[in-house]
């Protein structure tokens, strides 16, 4: 085990760059998950630290070691890719071995590993088969079989649960979590489902474009992020961003005048955006009216689309039952204590 | 699969193939019933099957006791085997590189490997031959596997590469995390997922080598050096031509073709990759 220690990580392929100068400390033991759109350069920094991609500029540390210049055999970790990468000619104890037998481990040492990784991820009765015989969920947890045998410093998992359906998608990340607690090692996981990321991360970093937009733990992230993307990025469904003015105190939203939350600082004119999650939007006669456009019940809550004037939406989320039907008119007002204010030209949070 | 044919459309379908079928498969029914009788009964009624009246072993007989034929057999598989050998392993290579690196002149390489595809090597026959009288390789078996290795290559690159991209990243990069060299993610992993690619790539090599006339009788007439299309001739003369030795002869030499056929089409079977990945 080992903490991961990244300076000023640049990436380019030619001249177009693709990461820029990342710098991010990942203690040692943590789960961090790396989330973000495709294309935010979250799975090339992931390779970037396997050493399946070169660094173009800047450094990355496993323990005291610097990395940059080893060979991904050398740099004592393991990786679990989306679509599981099984050797297809092997078993799945060849699979788990394969690696250990790389590195000249006696047959019985070997055979220890794997009967330990077997036992923790419930593979003992399929060992002797291949993976074709294997289902989605079994293949991926024979992946993760071939990582833990190596008992690395840092696990890396590319976005492993894409290709399983939803209910064992749900499943395995339980799974993933209580592995975690139970061997303890330092783990980095990229995925670009934010749910995956809020269940399971202890720290979630947030990319877009090669940056890095915000580190913290989840909860962090979904009370107080740090700007307009992360703010829609985390939570689903995501939050509503509504465009104001400031004006004396208040926020001029339209025909709507709404209190400024306390200890935002900003000056009279400034654009604004308010952010509000759909759980802290309620049923009242006054606030931003509008017409109930489609509502969708989940079973626990119900979402309702509301279009208010110009042609903006408000997604509120209800838990009780609600009886809305589309065309109903509805007047939602926002719990201003839990609203976000933006600035509109940065993007960034002006609420403390 | 479409959707299911109609009825008709079915039976039309299979009559197509059956009537190209009889086609192409006309010619060699006709060498090997005639190889079967007797040089009268040859002539006299070309189609008709070999039956006891007209039954005759004489071709065959004369093609095992005129000429070294074992010994132009020996050279037609010497030179087939070495030259597919040739060809399978350094286009895997060739494609191996070109499909898995980014390197400065990838594409123009790539280019000028699949140029040979439209360029046919006999245009060359003067130069190699120079080339092959001055490296001092005339009547060796070496010189015919140096030209069919060269000319099996374009295709064999072209399709390889083609196949090889298909191949996982993930799985390569789970390689090279194992500890694996990037030779033994070569022939550990891809070359095993590339099988059926690889088949085929055979096949198309392996057939116009058997067959060839030109360079065995330009690069290698020598006796001890003859193949089997070149011994064959020695029955074809200008005034006369020994049609039973000459059909007995070709029949023979369908033989190790299509055994090989058979073996490099069990190969083709798919589903290797199943379970690799997804």
């Amino acid at each position: 085990m080992a903490e991961v220690t990244i300076r000023a990580l640049s990436k380019a392929y030619g001249g177009l760059s693709v990461i820029h100068g990342i710098d991010l400390e990942i203690p040692d033991g943590a789960f961090v998950v790396l989330v973000g759109p495709s294309g935010c350069g979250k799975s090339t920094l992931l390779r970037m630290i396997a050493g399946l991609e070169e660094i173009s500029g800047g450094d990355i540390r496993i323990g005291a070691r610097r990395v940059n210049n080893l060979p991904p055999s050398e740099r004592d970790i393991a990786m679990v890719f989306q679509n599981y990468a099984l050797y297809p000619h092997k078993t799945v104890a060849a699979n788990m071995g394969f690696a250990l037998k790389m590195r000249g481990m006696s047959k019985a040492d070997i055979a220890a590993r794997v009967a330990r990784a077997a036992d923790i991820l419930g593979l003992e009765p399929y060992l002797d088969r291949y993976p074709r015989a294997l289902s989605g969920g079994q293949r991926q947890r024979v992946a993760m079989g071939r990582a833990i045998v190596r008992d690395p410093q840092v696990f890396l998992f590319d976005e492993p649960l894409s290709n399983l359906d939803a209910k064992l998608r749900v499943q395995m990340r339980t799974e993933i979590r209580e592995l975690h607690l139970r061997l303890k090692t330092t783990t980095v996981y990229v995925t670009h489902d934010q749910i995956e990321a809020m269940t399971m991360a202890d720290r979630i970093v947030v990319m877009r474009s090669g940056r890095i937009e915000q580190v913290g733990a989840p909860l962090e992230l979904y009370d107080r992020p740090a700007n307009v993307f992360v703010a829609g990025f985390i939570g689903s469904p995501s939050m509503n961003m509504i465009g104001g003015v400031v004006h004396g105190g208040m926020v001029q939203v339209g025909d709507v005048r709404l209190p400024l939350p306390a200890g935002v600082i900003a000056v009279d004119g400034q654009e604004v955006i308010l952010g509000v999650r759909p759980e802290h939007l309620s049923v009242r006669s006054e606030g931003f009216q509008g017409s109930v456009a489609v509502v969708e019940p989940t079973g626990s809550e119900t979402h309702v689309v509301v279009r208010v004037a110009a042609g903006a939406e408000l997604i509120a989320v209800f838990r009780d039952r609600v009886a809305f039907r589309p065309g109903d008119a509805l007047t939602l007002f926002p719990e201003i204590g839990k609203a976000h204010v933006f600035d509109r030209a940065s993007g960034m949070r002006l609420s403390p | 699969m479409s959707a299911r044919l109609s009825p008709g459309r079915a039976i039309a379908a299979h009559a197509a193939l059956l009537t190209y079928t009889a086609i192409a498969l006309f010619p060699v029914f006709v060498i090997v019933i005639n190889s079967f009788k007797s040089r009268r009964a040859i002539f006299a009624d070309p189609l008709a099957l070999p039956l006891p009246g007209n039954f005759d072993l004489v071709g065959y007989q004369t093609v095992m006791t005129r000429g070294d034929f074992f010994l132009y057999f020996q050279n037609s598989m010497i030179v087939t085997v070495a030259s597919l050998f040739c060809v399978l392993l350094f286009g895997a290579m060739a494609a191996f590189a070109l499909s898995e690196y980014r390197f400065r002149g990838n594409m123009l390489l790539g280019l000028y490997l699949a140029l040979g595809i439209m360029i046919p090597i006999r245009l060359g026959t003067v130069a190699i031959l120079e080339m092959m009288v001055a490296s001092g390789l005339v009547n060796t078996l070496t010189a015919l596997v140096l030209v069919y290795t060269a000319q099996g290559l374009p295709l064999a690159i072209f399709i390889l590469a083609e196949f090889m991209r298909s191949v996982s990243d993930d799985l390569k990069n789970a390689g090279r995390i194992d500890g694996l060299s990037e030779y033994a993610i070569f022939f550990t992993l891809v070359l095993p997922l590339v099988r059926p690619a690889m088949a085929t790539v055979a096949v198309f090599t392996m057939i116009p080598i058997w067959n060839d006339l030109w360079f065995p009788l330009i690069l290698a007439p020598a006796e001890e050096v003859k193949t089997i299309t070149l011994g064959s001739q020695v029955f074809i003369g200008q005034f006369v031509t020994d049609w039973n030795a000459v059909l007995a002869a070709l029949s023979l030499a369908i033989v190790p073709v299509l055994v090989m056929y058979l073996i490099f089409s069990r190969q083709l079977i798919r589903g290797i990759t199943a379970g690799a990945v997804k």
